[in-house]
């Protein structure tokens, strides 16, 4: 029945023998002749001018190469909104404020260099809270732009009000999300080495190299085109490195500062105070349906906190807009957003980008709307579900939909029917079922003005098919994925072909590993190359098997003529046929390949996306009433991914997605008081462990998407987005308490139980 | 001011005696991966809480970043770079490679080493004994349900004397 070779199957990722051997160079394993090691030197306030920086002491330290302060810089700024330097000079507006930085001989020597650092500061009035940010008296952050609100954004679609009055019933609710931490086990790295042209090299951790070329372009006034960026080994991204951030060009100006080869490895203490985390958000949402079980209207108000600075983690509250207007069919729907500056830390892109956020708020809702008019939760979803090739109100153009599909498979496999005759009624420890849903962007995202990415395949004079993808490899398996999208096209095993995905020297421009983008984007793009390859492979084949195009295949590197298995000529063969000849050429296709998608107007409106992935999770809980523990026992993952180019790795973005998910339900908040991060370590800052996290089972839906390389869509971001929902809906339905603050604490659901009582 | 006088140092790794001379803050961690480049072991957190930095010492899983260099004096370590031959990986770098147990592999050495400590003791875990087992190694990616079966997989396939739990084409089927 599956015509394809290679697509569809469980093969492993080329880089996956050197992970398991400890062969494989991270950033953190890098060393170069003459290198030097870079500590920052960071703000201990909140807020406060600084009136003096004295580096003199630390610059006699022997050892000591190179101190810079941001005297250093040229007076340039970047970030999203262009509110950051790389160093401040002026004040500093958040606890972890860069203020200067040393290069040594090693790291303890550039530590001590840093004690010796003396800095003299002005505390100002601080805020922390973004509705205090607001009020017209709130100490302002960045005084330049006259207020600390940076975005306010509306949506509507429907009659809003009017839908309010109509809907036979209507839930309120005020939902408090806390900060949380993209947390890769590999912490934010960079080395920086000049060559004597004044040419720049970067090991980065990025996933975005090509903006961060710009970037680093833009920050520093170094031209581009001298700018390289390789990418080493990733242990992780989650979002965290969607920007760039003050550590970069700090590392890359020390090394000019040297002319020394320059190492900045964060600490993990650091990584928990200067990587951005994901939005706190304070929202208010009503939502309202018919007793016949239409969803009839929403309506949510979203205050977001920035931190400091903003990032491009700000337009978060775009795709929260898509979950609102257009995860089922809803007539009716507004949403009015603020994102705000305060003196906490800066806020960015994780996993999900704003979708865990609204899938909360809105599946809650889901589940409180379908018992206030008495239906079954899991009907009052499928009653309202999306379909397959409908435009939503908001301009989202769906085309291939199994949420339905998703939604039957996590009720059946759960036992959804019988859910309430098993479990315990009485004693302290109570089980329920939650369920919820999601969709998200699955063929790109265009919130930049591109969308694309390229790609390069070639074949040597030895039948080596090599290929040149920007797709960024961060562990989501982007180079199996590409290798067996090329493999299928050329009929070559993907084990034999070379992926080439880490340099900017080599390889196509792209936007960078974000939105669950790389398999649809950077597939397209490869396939579009292979595609290319495979027809000047023909033609030349052609003349040597004196055959017909129409009449030869790709078959483990040789064309052969169908039928004829003996007439056949393998692909060093045809390459060498054309490179030794007069005339002659190479064997190389490019692809590019941009989704027709577009950027979400001024009014909230537009297809951000050339496909929407859709899933739903079914969770089981179990709620102790004396202690408020609750423990996930069971997860039901179904999602619609198109098609599964490789089934074990979309389980994988599933699974670990899950059990992110269940950090943000249940366990994960980075504590900041007043601006500062109470539990910077992993001891504190709890992940789950392999106890804590349970029994995930994937089941994988395919609609075989008419965009997506041989129908897929992308998968990367949607097993995080419905968890904390399901877990909700689930102690809901264990205990009776309807929890609306993230995380899900033991002491919030004690506090919970207390006062339902 | 940190000590600057070195101190002998006699380290047996992966079956390869070392005589070193290091700074007694020196841990057990920063030797292996910047003198001896045995960078296979990883950092995450240098205080002991994510695993990935897990090493046996005389056969027992530590965190290396905890253990003072000074302090493994004469004792044998392993490390993941001592587990596979030159021509054949070990069960359980296998079992890993072929059950997707490793995406972006920061936490695979340490996951490794210390499903391998696991086996030696216990030749047949059931999925609870995995668990406990791998709790002190933090995976943010994998979710830890194929690093489980990639475990179990690696026993099963160890007790029956078998080098591979599945070939590729194998499951490819399943
Ligand atoms: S680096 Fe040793 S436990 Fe994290
Ligand atoms: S595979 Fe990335 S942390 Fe485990």
């Amino acid at each position: 029945m599956c015509a394809f070779s290679y697509i569809g199957k469980r093969i492993p990722k080329p880089d996956a023998v050197e992970k398991a051997t400890g062969r494989v160079i991270y950033g953190h394993d890098l060393k170069v002749p003459r290198m030097l090691h870079a500590k920052v030197l960071r703000s201990p306030l909140p807020h406060a001018h600084i009136l003096h920086v004295d580096t003199s002491r630390a610059e006699r330290l022997p050892g000591v190469k190179a101190v810079i302060t941001a005297d250093d810089f040229p007076p340039r700024r970047f970030g999203f909104a262009k509110d950051r330097t790389p160093l401040t000079g002026d004040k500093v507006r958040r606890v972890g404020d860069e203020v200067a930085a040393v290069a040594a001989v090693d790291e303890e020597t550039a530590e001590e260099a840093l004690e010796l650092i003396r800095v003299e500061y002005e505390p100002l009035p601080a805020v922390f809270d973004p509705e205090e940010a607001l009020k017209p008296d709130a100490p302002l952050i960045h005084e330049e732009r006259g207020s600390n609100l940076f975005r306010h954004q509306e949506y509507v679609h429907g009659n809003p009000d009017r839908a309010l009055d109509e809907a036979d019933v209507v839930v309120e609710d005020v939902f408090e999300l806390g900060y949380m931490q993209p947390t890769p086990l590999e912490t934010c790295f960079c080395l920086a080495a000049f060559d004597p042209s004044g040419r720049l090299t970067v090991w980065s951790t990025t996933q975005i190299p090509f903006l961060l070329q710009r970037d680093l372009a833009e920050a520093l006034g170094i031209p581009g085109h001298h700018i390289r960026i390789i990418q080493t080994a990733i242990g992780g991204g989650f979002g965290r490195g969607l920007d760039m951030y003050s550590f970069e060009p700090i590392c890359v100006w020390l090394a000019r500062k040297a002319g020394r080869p320059v190492r900045l490895a964060f600490t993990r203490q650091e990584e928990f105070i200067a990587a951005e985390c994901r939005q706190p958000m304070r929202i208010w949402s009503r939502a309202g349906a018919m007793k016949d079980g239409r969803l009839w209207v929403r309506d949510v108000k979203v205050l977001l906190d920035n931190g400091a600075y903003v990032s491009w983690g700000t337009v978060t509250t775009l795709v929260f807009m898509e979950t609102v207007g257009s995860l089922y069919r809803v007539p009716h729907a507004r949403m009015v957003s603020d994102s705000v500056y305060t003196n906490n830390p800066i806020t960015g892109a994780v996993r999900g980008f704003g979708n865990p956020q609204s899938t909360f708020v809105v599946e809650t809702q889901m589940d409180r709307l379908a018992e206030a008019i008495g239906m079954d939760p899991l009907e009052f979803r499928l009653r309202n579900a999306n379909r397959p090739f409908e435009e939503t109100p908001q301009g989202i153009k769906v085309t291939s939909c199994g949420l339905k599909e998703c939604l039957e498979a996590v009720a059946e496999r759960i036992g959804w029917k019988h859910r309430h005759e098993r479990r315990p009624q009485e004693g302290p420890v109570r089980r329920g079922i939650g369920i919820a849903a999601t969709m998200n962007v699955g063929g790109g995202a265009r919130i930049y003005r591109s969308d694309g990415c390229g790609a390069i395949v070639k074949v040597d004079d030895f039948g080596q098919v090599t290929v040149m993808t920007g797709a960024t490899e961060i562990g989501q398996g982007s180079d199996v994925i590409v290798a067996q999208i090329v493999a299928e096209e050329l009929g070559i095993p993907p084990e034999t072909i070379l992926i080439v995905n880490n340099d900017t020297a080599l390889t196509p421009w792209d936007v960078g590993v974000h939105a669950s983008r790389t398999t649809f984007i950077a597939g397209n793009a490869a396939l579009i190359a292979a595609r290319e390859v495979k027809r000047q492979i023909l033609e030349t084949a052609e003349e040597l098997l004196e055959a017909a195009a129409e009449d030869l295949e790709l078959r483990d590197g040789f064309v052969v003529v169908r039928g004829s298995p003996e007439r056949r000529v393998p692909f060093d063969k045809v390459v060498r046929a054309r490179h030794f000849r007069q005339g002659g050429e190479v064997i190389v296709g490019h692809g590019w390949y941009d989704p027709p998608n577009e950027m979400v107007g001024a009014d909230g409106k537009g297809n951000i996306s050339a496909a929407y992935g859709f899933g739903a999770q079914a969770i089981e809980v179990e709620v102790d009433l004396e202690t408020g523990k609750v423990k996930p026992l069971r997860v039901i993952s179904a999602h619609d991914v198109g098609r599964a180019i490789n089934p074990m790795y979309v389980e994988g973005q599933i699974e670990g997605g899950v059990v992110m998910g269940l950090g943000y339900a249940l366990l994960e908040e980075l504590q900041v008081r007043e601006g500062r991060v109470l539990n910077p370590t992993l001891l504190d800052y709890r992940l789950l462990t392999a106890l804590d996290a349970p029994q995930i089972e994937s089941v994988i839906i395919e609609t075989d998407d008419p965009e997506g390389p041989f129908g897929a869509k992308g998968v990367g971001e949607m097993g995080t987005n419905p968890t904390a929902a399901a877990v909700a809906n689930a102690i809901y339905d264990a205990v009776g308490v309807r929890i609306t603050q993230l995380p899900i604490t033991p002491e919030r659901v004690l506090r919970a139980v207390e006062s339902r009582k | 001011m940190k000590p600057t006088r070195k101190y002998p140092l006699t380290l047996h790794v992966n079956g390869e005696t070392y005589e070193l001379e290091v700074k007694p803050q020196r841990t057990l961690l920063e030797v292996l991966r910047n003198e001896l480049e045995l960078t296979g072991t990883n950092e995450g957190c240098a205080t002991g809480d994510c695993g990935a930095c897990t090493v046996l010492l005389d056969g027992l899983p530590v965190t290396a970043c905890l253990v003072l260099a000074l302090d493994a004096h004469g004792r044998q370590v392993t490390t993941v770079e001592g587990l596979a031959t030159a021509e054949e990986l070990h069960p359980l770098q296998r079992a890993f490679v072929e059950r997707g147990a490793i995406q972006c592999g920061y936490c695979t050495p340490g996951l490794i080493i210390s499903a391998y400590a696991l086996l030696q003791e216990n030749p047949r875990p059931d999925e609870a004994a995995v668990r406990l087992a791998i709790a002190g190694n933090l995976c943010r990616c994998t979710g830890y349900t194929k690093v489980v079966e990639a475990v179990l997989a690696a026993a099963e396939a160890m007790y029956a004397g078998r080098s591979a739990p599945a070939t590729s084409t194998q499951m490819a089927d399943m």
